[in-house]
């Protein structure tokens, strides 16, 4: 099939459906993954030819792979049908939708309440029929936000826009980075995520500016929708810094199975990036049916000296998790840090870890890994620590904690070190523990229920990770955490 | 206030707990007395509602209620209030953030609004002030690190801060050093009054010195041996428990 056949495929299945709902603009591309898909995608998109180039030769990798997909992982799935998929995703039909909130599942409408979400971005999360006004509203709302710090960003240099806007706007930023931290090839997911990516975010800080605010998919019209293959490059230039906030802070019920994103982040000499996600995706119900599967590629480079790039993560989301948010401490005195919060209740599966790699002098990189372990959720920690025969008196600390609550759930630790230079210091400290029956009790005796006493006693395992989210972030995490507990103990 | 009535508990099957019988009228102090290992901590975790312990017999009334079908939280909230004699440990929870949220669980089972917080953390600094804690209490882990003293010391301010009902002190002098003692004493005497009741769990004469109980009992083998007033105290301080066993 070309490409015109394709769309034309498209257009003829969007009119008979939604001929009369011109609105809002429907646009689906057929199941499955071949050129022609791609060459859609890239056309959908106006891209210009280099891009179009960059995913083929992207999706030819990918072709030979043969479906090879990592094996090491902790991690137990049903096979994924790639070409049983939709890589260009359109919004719900209006006929599948759910009519009023009666119909939506009422867990999911406890959850919302529980997070305090008003009712009428209630409707336009669990997607209802006609909500559509609301999401326009809510979105146009976000929009004239988004414009009025636009106006302020602008000022200063900053570009923040969308990854496809970016790619008409500053395409030699965009072709200079593009995959320059994660390479097409790098893993199964990049690579498919480089044939048949999305949208996502695109960010550029001039040389010395500070970004005055946090920077968050929030405001994005498309956050929404950004959906299963989103690319996000973040770029800050000399001197500069910026803190980044990603995330959908609402559990959001998702029919895509397949997740794979892949973010790049650049800091040249002198710059820092703070990167946070709370990440709450829908995790499957208890019995581990449906759910997204999470596989996300995520890396830095501190390509200057003196640079800094910190992860920090709320995982509390998806069926599976696979997912290593790593720095590439290229310049000297550059700093990687990672800090984590895991959570994996009922049948949810976990492998998350981080990469560091010590390429400069006197790098330092730091972990703080908290992993959280209730009902059958398994859980594991993989990291990589590896200091290079260049990268004199490069320092590392992890510290990696895990809590189990029940007896049927389990956690795993495993960190890989590879030191090749004599004059570093590496040191790995890790513990499991049990919330204890007396902790719990002594919460109770002071009027605390059970459930509570839980969450404040996660809350404060996680909190060396919290503290480093940005205030209302934090508290947001703090409920999820509590969100995502519930039923675990009892 | 409490009604203890023909209470009988065992751990694993032996019994911890035989036939006690116990009445705290309100507004009064009780002290309890007795040989380690003699069953008065496992009596108050079984006020308190702690699980774990077979009930093999007896009733515990509470304000008129049996309360031994209710869940610890739920005693707490109707003014049950341990001072533990091993107070645990919480790492990563402030110590005014802990108590901020145990004051408004309560609240919240009785139907109250939630605190003020700017107000509460008033108090809080107040009441540190009058035990002799420094401020850095507040903000710290909830008894993690604490000094054996500073946790006793600490499970006194909850109380003053709570205002329970009933206050049940374990062995909340032991650890103590003098200074320590007169403070704790002097508040948990202030706060005594005739709507209230306080059992208080003692080895030693001196915190009774402080505090002068109403009533005293010689607690041993889970049950009430002797009974008295203070000169009793003076007797048991003098003889030891061998003249009453
Ligand atoms: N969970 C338990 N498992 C086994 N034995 C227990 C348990 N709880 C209490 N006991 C036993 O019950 C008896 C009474 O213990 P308890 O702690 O009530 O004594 P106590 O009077 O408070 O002693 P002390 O003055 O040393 O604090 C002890 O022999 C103790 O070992
Ligand atoms: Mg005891």
């Amino acid at each position: 099939m070309t490409t015109s056949e394709t769309a034309k495929i498209v257009e003829e299945a969007s009119e008979y459906k939604y001929g009369f709902t011109t609105d809002i603009e429907q646009e689906f591309a057929p199941k499955g993954l071949n050129e022609d898909i791609v060459k859609f995608i890239s056309k959908k998109k106006d891209e210009p030819q280099w891009l179009l180039d960059w995913r083929l030769n992207a999706f030819d990798m990918w072709k030979k792979r043969e479906y090879d997909m990592p094996g090491w992982a902790n991690l137990k799935y049903d096979n994924i049908d790639f070409q049983d998929i939709h890589y260009f995703a359109a919004p719900k039909s209006d006929e599948e939708k759910p009519k009023s909130l009666d119909e939506i599942d009422p867990e999911l409408l406890r959850a919302y309440n529980k997070l305090g979400i008003p009712l009428k971005e209630q409707e336009f999360l669990a997607g209802i029929k006609n909500s559509h006004k609301v999401a326009v509203d809510a979105v146009f709302d976000s929009v004239s936000v988004a414009t009025t710090f636009k106006d302020e960003l602008n000022k200063l240099g900053i570009i923040f826009c969308s990854f496809s806007e970016a790619v008409q706007t500053h395409p030699e930023l965009v072709k200079k980075y593009l995959g320059s931290v994660v390479p097409t090839n790098d893993n199964f997911f990049s690579n498919l995520n480089s044939a048949v990516f999305s949208d996502g975010s695109f960010v550029y800080i001039p040389p010395n500016v500070k970004c005055p605010m946090e920077l968050s998919t929030y405001f994005r019209i498309n956050a929404a929708n950004t959906g299963q293959f989103e690319r996000t490059l973040i770029i800050a230039d000399r001197g500069s810094y910026v803190s980044y906030l990603e995330g959908c802070t609402a559990p959001m019920r998702d029919e895509n199975q397949l997740h794979a994103a892949v973010v790049e982040l650049v800091a040249l000499e002198d710059a820092e990036i703070k990167y946070s996600t709370v990440q709450n995706w829908y995790p499957g119900d208890k019995n581990g049916n449906g759910g997204i599967y999470n596989f996300v590629t995520k890396r830095g480079t501190c390509l200057g000296d003196n640079s800094k790039i910190s992860w920090t993560q709320v995982e509390t989301g998806s069926a599976v998790t696979w997912k290593y948010p790593s720095v590439i401490l290229k310049g000297n005195n550059s700093k990687g840090e990672f800090y984590s919060v895991a959570l994996s209740n009922n049948m949810q599966q976990a492998d998350t870890g981080t990469k560091m790699i010590h390429l400069g002098k006197n790098t330092s990189s730091r972990i703080v890994s908290k992993g959280i372990s209730a009902g059958r959720g398994q859980q594991t920690y993989r990291g990589l620590v590896s200091v290079l025969p260049n990268a004199i008196n490069a320092r590392n600390f992890t510290q990696c904690d895990s809590l189990l609550i029940g007896n049927d759930c389990g956690a795993h630790t495993v960190p890989y070190i590879n030191v090749r230079n004599e004059l570093s210091d590496v040191a790995h400290e890790a513990t499991t523990s049990k919330i204890s029956e007396e902790q719990l009790y002594y919460c109770r005796q002071r009027g605390i229920n059970e459930e509570d006493a839980t969450a404040l006693i996660v809350n404060g395992f996680c909190r060396e990770v919290l503290k480093n989210l940005p205030m209302e972030f934090a508290v947001e995490a703090k409920k999820l955490l509590e969100l995502s507990l519930e039923g675990a103990v009892g | 206030m409490l009604e203890i009535k023909n209470l009988s508990v065992s751990v694993k099957n032996k019994i911890i707990i035989n036939n006690l019988n116990l009445e705290i009228e309100k507004g009064k102090k009780v002290a309890i007395m007795g040989p380690n290992g003699s069953g008065k901590s496992t009596l108050s975790n079984v006020i308190a509602g702690k699980h774990g312990y077979q009930i093999n017999d007896g009733q515990i009334f509470f304000n008129g209620i049996n309360i031994l079908d209710l869940d610890p939280e739920e005693r707490a909230a109707k003014g049950i209030y341990l001072a533990f004699q091993y107070p645990v440990e919480i790492p990563g929870i402030a110590n005014s953030s802990f108590l901020r949220t145990a004051l408004n669980s309560i609240r919240k089972y009785n139907g109250e609004k939630d605190l003020n917080t700017r107000e509460f953390l008033e108090e809080c600094k107040d009441l540190s002030k009058r035990l002799n804690l420094d401020t850095s209490f507040l903000s710290r882990d909830l008894n993690t690190g604490f000094s054996g003293g500073e946790k006793k010391k600490n499970e006194i301010f909850h109380m003053l801060m709570m205002k329970p009902k009933l206050c049940i002190l374990d062995e909340i002098d032991s650890g103590l050093d003098i200074d320590a003692l007169k403070v704790i004493s002097d508040g948990v005497s202030k706060y005594s009054n005739e709507n209230n009741s306080m059992l208080i769990i003692t080895h030693y004469q001196r915190l009774l010195d402080y505090i002068k109980p109403d009533e005293v009992h010689i607690f041993n083998e889970g049950k009430i041996i002797k009974s008295g007033d203070y000169n009793l105290v003076k007797t048991l301080e003098e003889k030891g428990y061998q003249e009453f066993v």
